[in-house]
């Protein structure tokens, strides 16, 4: 299925959660916020959260220096 | 009060646009910003704000100037090695433009003392190093309703919103909770590229100005994430959350509290 990932469209398998995408891009669930469809997905909703075919997904880094 | 013959040479370019004109340099001649950390965000903001002629600028800083600031630290000189920051900054902008009051703060920002310090000033600026403050100045906002326009910067990547309370989200709509201590890295561990605090310094620093002016379209809702390794801009939506904690219908935090002391029992 495809994914639209920070805006860029992408081919990943079907039935992916937000969890296994993270691993899947080797990010640490810690250090970002993900946004799926305009929705902010909590943190505990990630192994359950299914993602679909054409869903749009931000993730956000966590930064913090100045 | 009217412009003096220097102050119209001065602000000539600001008051030949349409959008600034007199009465716009005049708002920004009576604005008060004020400023958290004296450092990479701090500087480039503080300069040029202090260059628009904004009439009051505060400044907060505990640090004092290092060698290792003045690779991207721009208002801070070999003069001023050893200085506190806040101080230093003052020297630099009212060397650059003395219609601004520089109001330097020798102290750290905490629970304490920031509704106190930001309470009489129109627009607040995040600086800051650090996710504890960066909370904390959130919150502060949010309970005053005083716009905030947040940068933060680390390695290659710089992002930068506006928070109006009460009309768009937060900064915990998006990051409802810190990430654990030692996780995200400092610009001291993980190193940062001197220019980036002076591209999204200067992108906070145009955001203030529009505040002032009250013209475009600030960064309202959405997140400018820069990438200076790709040249890549991406806008970044934020949908308000109804069940934040601090902006939603039924905010749990009802006080401020220390959150550095929070975070590192996190």
């Amino acid at each position: 299925m495809r994914l639209k990932l920070n805006g860029t469209d992408l081919e990943f398998q079907d039935g992916i959660t937000v969890a296994g995408l993270l691993k899947n891009l080797e990010i640490e669930p810690a250090k970002v916020a993900v946004e799926v469809n305009l929705k902010i997905i909590k943190k505990q909703d990630y192994q359950e959260q299914i993602l679909k075919d054409g869903d749009s997904i931000e993730i956000v880094n966590f930064v913090g220096g100045g | 009060m009217d412009f003096t013959e220097e102050q119209l040479q001065r602000y000539s370019r600001h008051i030949i646009l349409p959008e600034v004109g007199g009465k716009g340099q005049k708002k920004i001649s009576n604005a008060k910003v004020f400023i958290i950390g004296a450092g990479g965000l701090g500087c480039p903001v503080g300069y040029y704000l202090s260059a628009a002629g904004v009439g009051t600028i505060a400044l907060i800083d505990n640090d004092n100037v290092e060698l290792s600031n003045l690779q991207r630290q721009i208002a801070h000189s070999m003069k001023t090695l050893g200085m506190n920051k806040a101080d230093s900054v003052k020297k630099t902008f009212e060397a650059l433009n003395s219609d601004v009051n520089v109001i330097a703060i020798k102290d750290r920002i905490n629970n304490k003392n920031i509704l106190d310090l930001i309470k009489n000033y129109d627009i607040i600026v995040d600086g800051s190093d650090n996710f504890p403050t960066r909370y904390l100045i959130n919150d502060a906002c949010v309970m005053l309703k005083k716009p905030l326009v947040s940068g933060a910067i680390l390695r290659f990547e710089g992002q930068v919103t506006t928070i109006l309370p009460g009309e768009g989200p937060c900064y915990r709509c998006l990051f409802e909770d810190p990430p654990p201590p030692g996780l995200v890295p400092s610009c001291q561990e993980a190193g940062v590229l001197g220019v980036l605090p002076g591209v999204i310094g200067a992108l906070q620093a145009t955001e203030v100005l529009k505040l002032i002016l009250g013209k475009g379209k600030p960064l309202i809702g959405q997140l400018l994430v820069y990438d200076a390794l790709e040249t890549n801009f991406r806008k970044v939506k934020i949908p308000k959350n109804p069940d934040c904690a601090i902006c939603g219908k039924n905010p749990k935090i009802k006080e401020l509290s220390d959150y550095s002391q929070e975070y590192c029992t996190l």
